[in-house]
């Protein structure tokens, strides 16, 4: 760990790396306050947020300007003779009530917003948000569609050698559509480890817990991107997978539902198809970058003691079946889970891919494996 | 009380062994709490230079000196060794150095557990440390290890952190279990409950806080090995288990344990404020309904750490108007110490610097967390800088300066030589500024969105991040020159009066100074 540490120093250092880091980052000495958000619900958010923040500084002027007068106006060299009283009962029964209603004051308004939030009526769309290491899934509960939402930062900006762009780690792949004030209602779950689902703009955070459902909901009044992230540490790449909602006018989200369902068929069609091995591997091996890369490592190599090498691995060399059921099933108390929940196309060529990628085919069997195979694993199951 | 003092002096029996065996075998009080207050400084040390590492990462956006996983796993060693390596052995220290004095006691009651629940500690942070070097690196779940991120999805050194907080935790109710049983039965006559010293209250009642919530963290702890050896699912729901059940247990051990790290606290700058400003403690009894009151509360006020696991609306309510109850006792403290300083007679030593510094910027971080208790309001600030700033606020100036506060109040009286007053307030004056730098930045950065364990972030928090690093390093470096005032007081300097401060009122200002190896012999007489 230490020459791992040791290297990556050395290599910062030695590189002109951090000499490329001239982004140009703008200058943002007032980001200093929450943002009013765009809902409703974000903008009472912002109220009580004001309201307890003057609250507690008009607290802090009069507590500390009494202080400081005291350290003002009563030193040894101005009050040589200190006064003799060590109590005062009707003082001290004043400053047990008069900050108790101030509390009242500052949680009835907070009680009503909160009664409001806890609303879990269906939407007008309903959506199932799903936490993985370090992705998001969305699943339109009306529509159909599915898919997932990755950082789309490139790692050379993450690491110093090219500018970072404007959006930097606040880019995604595949943005979340909803609809324009429309009722939305939020799903949250995970799949692996605690996430949590944070948009600042709608003031929504909710953890994303294995084995719950919390939900959600917001009407968004003004159509544009809106930016989050994910709120709970959940492993190494817990900075790295943001959150982007589109808001669109009503008829651009029913086209987009549309394109998405047309895609979903063509996707399907795929399955049928005769693939080549190269073709796989090209489709293999997007596929690995977006799900497999941050534990596997690049040159399939893993990271000794947490997640194993697949360079080499008896499994990918040899062991086709039990290679396709692991990516299925996951392997039970490890940090593999399953990926069933990619498409036949994907799973296939990922599994190629890792086959035949890093010298493994070569090594091993080499053998490939087709959409089909994927389909006759899950056939008996059925 | 001088020829008392002398007669220990010819009694070689009862002197301090020669070398190492004095350390390692000693059942002295005095000697236990020089050994833990050592040892806490030097894992605010430790603990410290990880601070460093992240906010030298932090310093501009990017991923320049480390990994995000060994960033993860500096963030979780930082928080548990400052926490159960820094701040608790300090008041550890502190309590065995001071309660026997307070209450007239010859030693703490039970001198061998004492000897024990110190040594088996540096075991505990060489096992955690040693998880640094091992295959799969330290743990890198953060200081709440929340399952199933710390259990299926841990390391393998998980199991050695396991092993590492059941010996700290052997450790604090050892110690916890001797403190109380010192104030119950060892006060010299006279000294009724309701006299006894603040900074005596203070412990008595985080003793029993620790001795409550200590066995709650093991068993968090055991159910985690559990799941991760024994193929139980406690916290894993394929198996049916709950995570969120982990987090119940873990904040309701966390809860109490937060305000372990600041009881003692307020006892601490209570005697600091009534010494400088020569004048009696406003609201003696009151500041002990006050400490006893935020004690009870601080067990049914836990989930508000939770805010947004999706508890049912009528829990998040009641976690909210409790949560907020706890500022009235808590504003009771900060108004008497106005009070106790209002027509006082004040003087500004380091000690009253770090004290007066402490009410402020304690309150702040009280403000905050009054903030955080609003449940709509902290869906927005939940789990971003903004709580890091606060709780930052309430350990840093909070719990530490009231430690440094202690230091410097008492070595005169520990090793008969007056610290060196310049260095003293250049060393208040650095840190005090560092600090602020530091963590004031962070509220800002917190509430524009950025959220806490992030090893890179957004270009907009640019900015405050670099600063909030500048602050940091200030700080951090600063603590060295702490470090060469306490070596340069123990080595030398102006001797010490036995009263040492004008004002300062206590049994353990009427020993010489330095306080001889053992005091109190014979119980005083107290009225």
């Amino acid at each position: 760990m230490i020459y791992k540490l040791f290297n990556s120093i050395k290599g910062r250092l030695l590189l002109p790396s951090l000499m490329l880091t001239t982004t140009p980052i703008k200058a943002d000495w007032f980001a200093l306050n929450m943002t009013r958000g765009v809902t409703d619900v974000s903008n009472e958010v912002f109220e009580l947020h004001m309201l307890i923040f003057w609250i507690c500084v008009a607290i802090g002027i009069v507590v500390f300007s009494v202080m400081f007068y005291s350290m003002w106006a009563h030193t040894k060299k101005k009050n040589p003779e200190p006064a003799k009283f060590h109590e005062n009962h009707k003082l001290e029964i004043a400053w047990t009530i008069i900050p108790f209603l101030i509390l009242i004051a500052m949680a009835v308004p907070a009680s009503k917003t909160l009664v409001k939030i806890y609303d879990d009526e269906a939407g007008d769309v309903n959506i199932q948000v799903t936490g993985y290491q370090w992705k998001w899934q969305y699943r339109y509960l009306e529509d159909d569609i599915s898919f997932f939402s990755n950082l789309s930062t490139d790692l050379d900006e993450i690491y110093n050698l090219v500018p970072k762009g404007e959006n930097y780690l606040q880019e995604v792949d595949e943005m979340v559509v909803i609809p324009v004030g429309k009722k939305v209602r939020f799903l949250i779950t995970a799949n692996d480890v605690i996430h949590s689902w944070w948009m600042p703009a709608f003031a929504i955070k909710q953890d994303a817990i294995p084995g719950f459902v919390n939900t959600a909901w917001t009407i968004v009044d003004k159509p544009g991107i809106y930016r989050g992230k994910c709120t709970e540490l959940c492993g190494k790449n817990h900075g790295f997978m943001p959150i982007v909602v589109k808001v669109v006018e009503q008829e651009e989200y029913d086209q987009w539902v549309n394109d998405k369902k047309q895609a979903a068929i063509r996707l399907a069609e795929l399955t049928t198809k005769e693939w080549s091995t190269a073709e796989l591997m090209e489709r293999g091996e997007t596929v690995y970058d977006v799900n497999c890369v941050a534990c596997h490592q690049t040159e399939g190599q893993g990271i000794a003691g947490i997640f194993p090498a697949l360079a080499g691995s008896e499994i990918a060399l040899y062991e086709k079946d039990k290679h396709i059921e692991i990516l299925m099933e996951g392997v039970s108390g490890a940090a593999m889970n399953s990926f069933d929940y990619l498409s036949e196309v994907e799973l296939a060529a990922v599994i190629t891919y890792t086959r035949q990628a890093w010298g493994n085919a070569e090594n091993g069997d080499g053998e490939i494996v087709i959409p089909k195979d994927i389909v006759d694993y899950k056939e008996p199951k059925i | 009380m001088s020829t008392v003092i002398e007669n220990h002096h010819d009694d070689h029996h009862h002197g301090p062994a020669k070398g190492i065996t004095r350390w390692l075998y000693t059942t002295n009080h005095k000697d236990i709490g020089t050994l833990y207050l050592w040892f806490s400084f030097a894992m605010f040390l430790i603990g410290g230079a990880m601070a460093m590492v992240i906010r030298a990462e932090l310093f501009q956006p990017g991923m320049q000196i480390v990994e995000p996983e060994f960033y993860n796993q500096m963030i979780t060693l930082h928080g548990l060794i400052m926490i159960f390596g820094g701040v608790m052995p300090a008041f550890v220290g502190l309590a065995n150095w001071l309660v026997p004095m307070m209450i007239g006691a010859p030693d703490m009651a039970l001198p061998r557990m004492n000897n024990l629940s110190f040594w088996i500690l540096p075991f505990a942070f060489f096992v955690l440390l040693s998880s640094l070097f091992m295959e799969g690196g330290a743990p890198n779940f953060g200081w709440t290890f929340y399952a199933p991120l710390s259990t299926t999805y841990a390391p393998p050194s998980v199991t050695f952190f396991i092993f590492s907080v059941h010996i700290m935790g052997a450790s604090s109710i050892m110690g916890s279990i001797n403190v109380v049983v010192t104030i119950m039965n060892m006060r010299a006559p006279g000294i009724s409950l309701m006299k006894m010293p603040l900074f005596v209250w203070s412990w008595l009642i985080t003793a029993y806080l620790l001795i409550a919530v200590m066995p709650v963290l093991a068993g968090a702890v055991t159910m985690m090995l559990m799941d991760i050896h024994f193929g139980t699912s406690f916290f894993n729901a394929a198996g049916g288990g709950d995570p969120v059940l982990f987090q119940h247990i873990f904040w309701f051990f966390g809860h109490p344990e937060v305000y372990i790290m600041i009881l003692p606290a307020f006892g601490i700058v209570s005697h600091i404020i009534e010494t400088f400003s020569r004048k009696k403690l406003f609201g003696y009894s009151s500041m002990v309904w006050a400490m006893l009151s935020i004690a009870i509360l601080s067990f049914v006020v836990w989930a508000h750490h939770m805010f947004t696991v999706g508890m049912p609306l009528a829990a998040e309510i009641f976690f909210m108007w409790a949560t907020m109850l706890i500022a009235v006792p808590t504003g009771v403290k900060v108004f008497n110490w106005v009070a106790t300083m209002f027509r006082g007679s004040i003087t500004f030593e380091t000690p009253m610097l770090f004290a007066v510094s402490f009410v402020v910027l304690f309150t702040i971080g009280g403000l905050s967390g009054l903030m955080l208790a609003i449940v709509p309001a902290d869906f927005q600030y939940h789990d971003t800088y903004f709580v890091v700033a606060h709780f930052h606020y309430v350990l840093v100036p909070g719990a530490i300066f009231s430690i440094m506060a202690a230091v410097y109040y008492w070595i005169p009286k520990w090793c008969g030589n007056m610290y060196d007053e310049r260095l003293g307030k250049l060393h208040f004056w650095l840190s005090f500024i560092g600090v602020n730098v530091t963590f004031f930045p962070q509220h800002f950065i917190g509430l524009a969105g950025m959220p806490r364990r992030y090893p890179d972030y957004a270009l907009q928090f640019a900015d405050w991040n670099m600063v909030s690093s500048v602050g940091a390093f200030l700080f951090g470096f600063s603590q060295l020159l702490f470090l060469f005032i306490v070596i340069k007081t123990v080595m030398g300097g102006k001797k010490a009066t036995d009263q040492v401060w004008e004002g300062a009122k206590g049994l353990e200002w009427t020993v010489a100074s330095p306080a001889p190896y053992h005091t109190f012999s014979t119980p005083p007489k107290v009225d």
